[in-house]
């Protein structure tokens, strides 16, 4: 009954368990934090604005993005997953979301953050419809934990358009 | 020495009625395993709920040999949601973060790019030749939840297959041996 191989797995199970049950606390006191993350993103310069030989608008920007996300980080923060999009409507798609910048935040002293940059990834459309177009600029962040659950939220700037002409 | 001795003396003394209640033992816990991880496929709704990293390409966020639990929801995919999918002429699937999407009007019908948060460039040069853009359909999930190192022991056992056989065959041992 009470062999070796008997109270090992005890042990185990029990370790096992507790373990399980400290992750699940752990990532349940996420949710009592408070957050209250601001942004602000302005268009510096156009730097490109063209139709692509294959049809498609491509614009290349300039941003200036201020943000403080320090709120956001708990103990039981790994990262938080920082990026920009802009999100508009076309006739074709109700929505189109392209990622224009991104950042891996690794902790709470480098969360408050400004940064000059032009878009790291290419702002092409499907179609041409950029032109004089009116656009979102939303500033997204995925909380990833050291465990559990991961979370995900997002401030919408309003109020961004694109020239009347290619450039 | 003694417990080898045991071991043996307990496998000669096995009765055939003994040997059936642990044959049904052994097969209770294989179904209700079975059962577990097919409930789980009907809450999440993906077939695979849990899958385990196995690249470096979402470091420091996900690491290999770390586990994230997947949901699949009607709900449309979004830019910043970290998702699994499935490329054609591929088995193995992949976990990536959106960055684009572009979605039809009335149809649903969505165009999605991936990227590696490790890696310098988008997927395109992953998918399968002439893709552009991930369906729906390529979707497996969405990841929700992460738990880290679990993983290990599957890679460990895909691996070196010899360290399974070992671990079915001592419990398999200790199911035969057991006198409960």
């Amino acid at each position: 009954m009470h062999s070796f191989g008997y109270r090992a797995n005890a042990l185990f199970t029990f370790s096992v368990t507790a373990l399980a049950f400290i992750c699940a606390i752990a990532s349940l006191s996420d949710n009592f934090s408070d957050q209250n993350p601001s942004a602000e993103i302005q268009i510096l310069n156009i730097n490109r604005f063209k139709k692509q030989s294959y049809e498609n608008d491509e614009v290349s920007l300039t941003l200036d993005i201020t943000a403080d996300l320090q709120s956001l980080f708990t103990w039981n923060t790994k990262q938080v997953f920082a990026f920009v999009a802009a999100e508009y409507e076309t006739p074709k798609n109700s929505l189109n979301q392209v990622s224009l910048w991104d950042a891996i935040i690794p902790d709470k002293e480098h969360a408050k953050f400004r940064i000059q940059t032009s878009n790291k990834y290419r702002f092409i459309d499907q179609g041409h419809n950029l032109r004089g177009k009116e656009f979102n600029l939303t500033l997204h962040w995925h909380v990833m934990p050291k465990t559990g659950k991961m979370f995900a939220d997002k401030i919408v700037m309003p109020g961004y358009s694109l020239p009347d002409a290619y450039k | 020495m003694g417990w080898i001795g045991e071991t043996v003396d307990s496998i000669k003394s096995i009765k055939i009625r003994q040997l059936l209640t642990q044959a049904i033992t052994l097969g209770m816990i294989v179904t209700s395993a079975l059962i577990i991880w097919k409930c789980l496929m009907c809450v999440t709704g993906t077939e695979s709920p849990v899958v385990v990293v196995l690249s470096g390409s979402m470091e420091p966020g996900f690491k290999r040999g770390d586990i994230l639990f997947l949901h699949m929801t009607k709900e449309p995919i979004r830019a910043g949601e970290i998702v699994v999918f499935n490329v054609d002429g591929r088995d193995i699937p992949i976990v990536h973060r959106a960055i684009k999407v572009h979605e039809r009007e009335n149809t649903g019908h969505v165009d999605v790019l991936t990227k590696g948060d490790n890696n310098d460039v988008d997927d395109i040069g992953l998918y399968a030749d002439g893709q552009f853009w991930l369906h729906r359909h390529h979707i497996m999930g969405r990841a929700v939840g992460f738990l880290p190192y679990v993983g290990w022991v599957t890679i460990i056992m895909s691996e070196k297959p010899i360290i399974k056989y070992i671990l079915i065959g001592a419990l398999g041992l200790l199911v035969i041996t057991s006198k409960d």
